[in-house]
């Protein structure tokens, strides 16, 4: 029979060559490493593939996973997987996120995506059941527990075999409201091809070993810190985002102890370890074995490199190993990576021009003196199957050092948005996609300047600014239209800070105090994002276009000019 | 000079709401109700250390340890 290129296929043949191999580790903040072989792994997946036929749920369904870290979730993956099913990591409730508005982001979702089934804990199975509706297209809620462990492994009984490279075989959706309703749907093919090209980009070998903490329910961890590890045959250690964030230290301790080889970082990670890990906790620590450590997801930034450099360059950190990607999930993840083995590129360049004339003009050491100059640092080269080119307003290639927006065209695209065939036309123009991204090319190297929709990044996490004002429309006091959301870039941590400023009726201070807590304190329980400033003011403070829409950037202008007054 | 409260209540105020002025409640929930956000509580925690010198484990960093000003506080009391 002819081999296919799916995961299935890919999992078996692994199975058949070394079954014994550690492919995950799972640490956890209070008890032992867990650490399961390939066969483990696959037999407590075929146990949830099992469920999944004993549900009803066909090849080609999509499958919510709503888990946490830990076992289940790498079973119920890998077991939807073996069975064919689509399978798509929602994030779990936290105590921060109101209880309500994860239930309407989980029936918004339920009602794009139309999914068949959603596994999760029989603690939380009331909490999902609550966000079905009768007409819904989930037919089951499998709980955990009632999950047979089987412990057996017959490749020739599952359905997943009969996938075939073309069709879809992962989902995976951004956060928030907006996020949500856009899944973009992966074929095993793009996902291949994506694994082909970036495995020689890193030079990825077998005896490599990928550290990570980045959640799965987001490009970076799904396939850098997930799924590629696991089908390359590479050891993955894999800590959860809440403990790491608690304990920023377990990843150098986690790398020393596995002799860590990979991780993938968002850019505020780097300023989060640098300045807040305790030399206490860094005894005995060796991170000689990290030769890439790769700054992704949100804007790569120079300063935070060093910092996290200086910090960690006495436990055996290389300087070569601080690299960088640009990466986004339509691409299935990376679109550039950074040379290995040397520094990504930086160019100084003249900030008044930058800024102005959005273009990036190399300044000479001479002329120092008279230009203000700001480094920008490299995402590195496309990767063998990508092309990048960066295009002005009507969508005319611009050449080296011009500012527009960049567009890319690969063989490893989403099929996709599910079930959004008008937001993926809208995505691509003449084949290529328009990513909303701005930045420019120099001498092939790919630099991100900024983007071109309003989008915040904030710790990785892409928020969208029209999903935090919608929320502020909901507290009294505030009404339609009148408030405005934007990202604020912070030096020190690395990331933007969200802004959000709402006009009120009332010009008493001790009123807008309380429509200002109560904004920060509805907008964080509703979207999990936390606010840094939240700024009320009298009517009419807030800047409008000729047709009445709420103009973010010049509304961001007029905030940093009065808190730098 | 400042009690605890006073010193928590301004730091809190200055370096993570932003907002200078605001006064804090000392029973106001600061992690539950999403004030203080899980990057921000490493800060918190630094701070205290640094501050206070009494060290809160990674493992404390939660709403069930403290979540107002008066609890944060009385933590620090007991560990001095």
């Amino acid at each position: 029979m002819e081999y296919k290129r799916t995961f299935p296929e890919r999992l078996k043949l692994l199975h058949a060559r070394t079954p014994d191999r550690v492919a995950l580790t799972l640490q956890f903040p209070n008890t032992d490493d867990l650490s399961l072989t390939l066969d483990q792994l696959l037999r407590g997946a075929s146990s949830y593939a099992s469920a999944l036929t004993r549900a009803n749920i066909q090849p080609g369904e999509v499958v919510i996973l709503i888990l946490q870290h830990g076992e289940d979730l790498a079973y119920a993956f890998w077991g939807a997987i073996l069975h064919g099913a689509i399978p798509s990591i929602m994030p779990f409730l936290t105590e921060k996120l109101s209880p309500e508005r994860y239930r309407a982001d989980l029936s918004a979702l339920i009602s794009v995506t139309q999914p068949a089934a959603i596994v999760t804990y029989s603690e939380f199975e009331s909490e999902a059941r609550s966000a079905l509706r009768e007409d819904d297209s989930v037919r089951e809620v499998i709980v955990t527990t009632q999950v047979e462990k089987k412990n057996e492994l017959d490749f020739d009984s599952l359905s997943g075999f009969q996938r075939n490279p073309e069709d879809i075989v992962i989902l995976q959706h951004s956060s928030g409201t907006t996020g949500l309703q856009k899944g973009v749907a992966l074929s095993h093919r793009a996902i291949f091809n994506q694994l082909d090209a970036y495995g020689k980009a890193l030079k990825l070998t077998d005896s490599d070993v990928v550290v990570s903490w980045l959640p799965l329910y987001h490009d970076m961890g799904l396939i850098a810190g997930f799924i590629m590890p696991i089908l390359s045959g590479i050891h993955l250690v894999l800590q959860s985002p809440f403990d790491w964030v608690r304990a920023p230290y377990k990843l150098m301790q986690a790398v020393t102890k596995h002799r860590g080889t990979l991780s993938w970082l968002p850019n505020f990670a780097y300023n989060f370890c640098a300045q807040k890990i305790r030399d206490r906790h860094l005894e005995g620590v060796d991170l000689s074995s990290w030769r890439a450590i790769i700054n992704c997801s949100e804007p790569v930034r120079w300063e935070s490199h060093n910092a996290f450099y200086e910090k960690f360059k006495d436990y055996g950190l290389k300087r070569e190993a601080l690299q960088t990607s640009y990466a986004m999930a339509e691409n299935v993840f990376a679109v550039t990576q950074s040379p290995l083995g040397g520094e990504p590129a930086v160019l100084k360049i003249e900030r008044d021009a930058f800024m102005s004339e959005r273009v990036a003009k190399l300044a000479s050491d001479a002329s120092d003196g008279e230009h203000p100059t700001m480094k920008m640092m490299s995402s590195g080269r496309p990767l063998e199957n990508v092309e990048v080119k960066v295009l002005d307003e009507n969508r005319n290639e611009l050449p080296d050092r011009i500012i527009g927006e960049v567009a890319l065209r690969s063989d490893c695209m989403l099929t996709g948005y599910y079930h959004r065939e008008d937001a993926t036309q809208q995505a691509f123009h003449d084949g290529w996609y328009l990513t909303g991204d701005y930045g420019f090319i120099s001498a092939g190297e790919v630099f991100v300047s900024g983007r071109k929709k309003d989008m915040i990044i904030v710790g990785g996490k892409n928020v969208y600014p029209q999903d935090l004002e919608a929320l502020t429309y909901e507290v009294t006091g505030v009404h339609a239209g009148r408030s405005v959301a934007f990202g604020m870039f912070d030096e020190e941590q690395g990331t933007e800070d969200v802004v959000i400023i709402a006009e009120v009726d009332s010009e008493d201070p001790a009123e807008q105090q309380k429509v200002a807590d109560a904004i920060r304190l509805h907008v964080t329980k509703n979207s999990a994002i936390a606010l840094r400033y939240v700024k009320v003011v009298d009517p009419k403070w807030i800047l409008k276009t000729s047709s009445g829409k709420t103009a973010r950037s010049a509304n961001k202008e007029k905030f940093l000019k009065e808190i730098h007054a | 000079m400042d009690s605890i409260l006073e010193v928590l209540e301004k730091q809190i105020a200055s370096q993570i709401l932003k907002q200078p002025n605001r006064k804090i409640a000392v029973d106001e929930p600061l992690i539950s109700s999403g004030l203080i956000d899980s990057f921000s509580l490493m800060d918190v925690a630094l701070y205290v250390e640094d501050a206070f010198g009494v060290r809160i484990e990674d493992t404390e960093l939660n709403a069930e340890t403290f979540d107002t000003l008066a609890q944060l506080a009385s933590l620090i009391e007991s560990r001095k």
